[in-house]
């Protein structure tokens, strides 16, 4: 019993940063339109963000979090603009090869940026771990989890109460309507893109404090944040964060039950089966937004 | 090409390894062969039925492990483990087509991917079958009567030979009336199913001949390296071929084969100037590129050319 509740809390601590990656591509995926294979490579921008502006600019562990988020913020607006926007009239399959030639030039410039040798972020707590009852958390961990459940709060927040909010999710239900209704599609374009990079940049930021920062990281972290999506249902926010929520529980089940070394093949099974299963989603009820 | 063109092409070709003797060069040839049989394969899939797999490394991989295992635990020979590996890679083929009967674009790119990173997990955790990370050595050289086509030279001809023989199915295949069919879906499968063709079927039918096609190359590619280790499965492959097809030219007969060559004879020229990392980064970005400037890729773009002159 105390087993299975240590590997709920560590598959939440997975879950909240899934969660964050997996609400920026749902965004990206059901308002524009685009599949956005480069999602993993902001997962690790934000990551090697975050090592730089510790270890290069010297500053302390929550500006680099901030900067991380920013940083991811600002690359997925220039993507945006200047790779997306000229092809809003394209296919999905086109915008589709473009995202993975962004996510294999992107990936192998940071190879050669920062070389091959995986990377650790220090942070300032401490790695004693606290112990609540049967179960015990590394303080780090606490603070992913709570960090990830800020930011998924805040999402919920921009979605739901701003104007911004209002007119992404006018441009989900019916782009054309909304753009007659004074709706500046572009920029919505801009601001969706921006924001799902820079929760994948705050979740490669956190996830890469807890465990090590490579150039390859976002590789499995794509395939992760797509089987959160799928799970959900397409732009599908709430479903991206409970899918996300459970693929973490099920990987910490599936790695500490049956075998560690088929940790990362949970995605990938989740994804086979309820894509042919359920190809809305689980929590679908209809396509959906917010 | 003019017919006096092909026939020096096709000249070139047969006494290739006469004129170029060098052993570093017949490598970059044999992989070229390899690497166009598999772009001639994603190419059925990618340019006829319009469905992009990102798991084609799985099929290669699969077609290399069964003809190393059926080689070297069975002790079959070359000639029996070839179709073996054709055969189980199109089995897996079939079992994605018929998985992603109802997925279209990109979530059947997910379930290819998805296939992928299981069978590669597969590959390094089943330490019984496959040895794990360590890989399988020893693969034995084919041998055809007395002779062993250990030489770069002999097998330079094996590939030749399946090359051609891939380039020749698939111009049958897509002239037919199933290559039409496959066109018909691609090109609008509501329409196409309205007319009676039955889009399931066709789908299938072009993961499991796509899948054998890239199996077959697995194979060649095991008993060429005489090694196979989960790195078959590595996801630079699909990107490779990918970017062959597209560059090439997807849903033509020539395109894959232009792609083939280009993309491995260029990043081998390269190689003396740049790094690996340089490399795939300006793989990357030449996709971006082509998508935007040549976007049909460069034998389309070349015929348009004539047409024009």
């Amino acid at each position: 019993m105390a087993e299975l509740l240590q590997h709920l809390v560590n598959g939440l601590v997975l879950g909240g940063t899934y969660a964050l990656l997996g609400i920026g591509l749902t965004l990206i995926f059901g308002l524009m339109n685009v599949v956005n294979f480069a999602h993993g490579e902001f997962y690790t921008l934000g990551a090697y963000a975050a090592f730089a502006a510790l270890g290069l600019a010297g500053l302390n562990f929550f500006l680099a979090l901030l900067g991380a988020i920013a940083a991811g913020a600002l690359l997925g607006a220039l993507c945006e603009v200047s790779l997306l926007r000229p092809l809003r009239r394209e296919s999905i399959d086109t915008t589709m090869l473009v995202m993975i030639g962004v996510w294999i030039a992107m990936q192998n410039g940071e190879l050669l940026v920062w070389g091959g040798v995986a990377q650790s972020i220090p942070h300032p707590f401490p790695t004693a771990p606290l112990v609540l009852g049967p179960v015990s958390v590394a303080p780090l961990r606490l603070f992913v989890l709570l960090v990830a459940a800020a930011l998924i709060a805040a999402s919920y927040l921009l979605i739901q109460r701003t104007k911004l909010g209002r007119a992404m999710r006018a441009t989900f239900q019916d782009a054309e309507t909304a753009a007659l209704m004074g709706v500046r599609i572009e920029r919505i374009h801009t601001a969706t893109f921006a924001f799902g990079a820079a929760l994948a940049a705050a979740a490669g930021a956190l996830l890469g404090s807890i465990f090590l920062v490579y150039p390859s990281m976002g590789d499995l972290a794509s395939l992760k944040a797509f089987s959160v999506v799928i799970l959900g249902g397409l732009g599908n926010v709430p479903g991206a964060t409970l899918g996300g929520l459970l693929l973490g529980v099920v990987e910490e089940l599936g790695a500490g039950y049956v075998s560690s070394g088929y940790r990362d093949a949970v995605g990938f099974v989740i994804i086979i089966v309820v894509l042919v299963l359920r190809p809305a989603g689980l929590f679908a009820r209809s396509e959906r937004i917010g | 090409m003019t017919r006096a063109g092909r026939h020096v092409a096709a000249l070139l070709a047969l006494t290739l390894p006469f004129w170029l003797a060098s052993p570093y060069f017949l490598h970059v040839v044999i992989m070229a062969g390899i690497f166009a049989v598999l772009a001639l394969s994603l190419n059925l899939l990618l340019g006829y039925t319009g469905q992009l797999s990102l798991g084609h490394a799985a099929f290669f991989g699969i077609g290399a492990y069964t003809s190393a295992l059926l080689t070297l635990r069975l002790e079959w020979s070359f000639w029996a483990a070839l179709p073996g590996a054709a055969a189980a890679a199109g089995l897996a083929g079939w079992f994605i087509g018929r998985l992603a009967l109802k997925l279209r674009g990109a979530y059947f790119v997910l379930v290819t991917i998805s296939f992928a990173g299981v069978i590669s997990l597969v590959s390094i955790n089943w330490m019984d079958l496959t040895n794990g990370p360590l890989g399988l050595p020893g693969v034995p050289a084919p041998e055809l009567g007395p002779w062993s086509l250990r030489t770069k030279g002999a097998y330079y001809y094996l590939v030749l030979a399946a090359v051609g023989l891939s380039y020749l199915a698939c111009r049958r295949l897509v002239r037919s009336r199933i290559g039409r069919a496959f066109v018909a879906l691609r090109e609008n499968e509501s329409l196409a199913e309205s007319v009676g063709v039955d889009v399931t079927h066709y789908l299938v039918l072009a993961a499991v001949v796509s899948a054998a096609l890239a199996g077959m190359a697995g194979s060649l590619y095991a008993h060429y390296t005489r090694f196979v280790s989960p790195e078959v499965f590595l996801f630079t492959y699909t990107v490779t071929m990918v970017i062959m097809v597209v560059a090439g030219g997807k849903g033509t007969l020539a395109g894959p084969l232009v792609g083939a060559v280009l993309f491995t004879v260029l990043p081998e020229a390269l190689r003396a100037a740049t790094s690996w990392q340089w490399q795939m980064l300006a793989y990357g970005v030449l996709l971006v590129l082509l998508v935007f400037f040549l976007p049909r890729g460069i034998v389309p773009a070349l015929s348009a050319l004539r047409r024009r002159s």
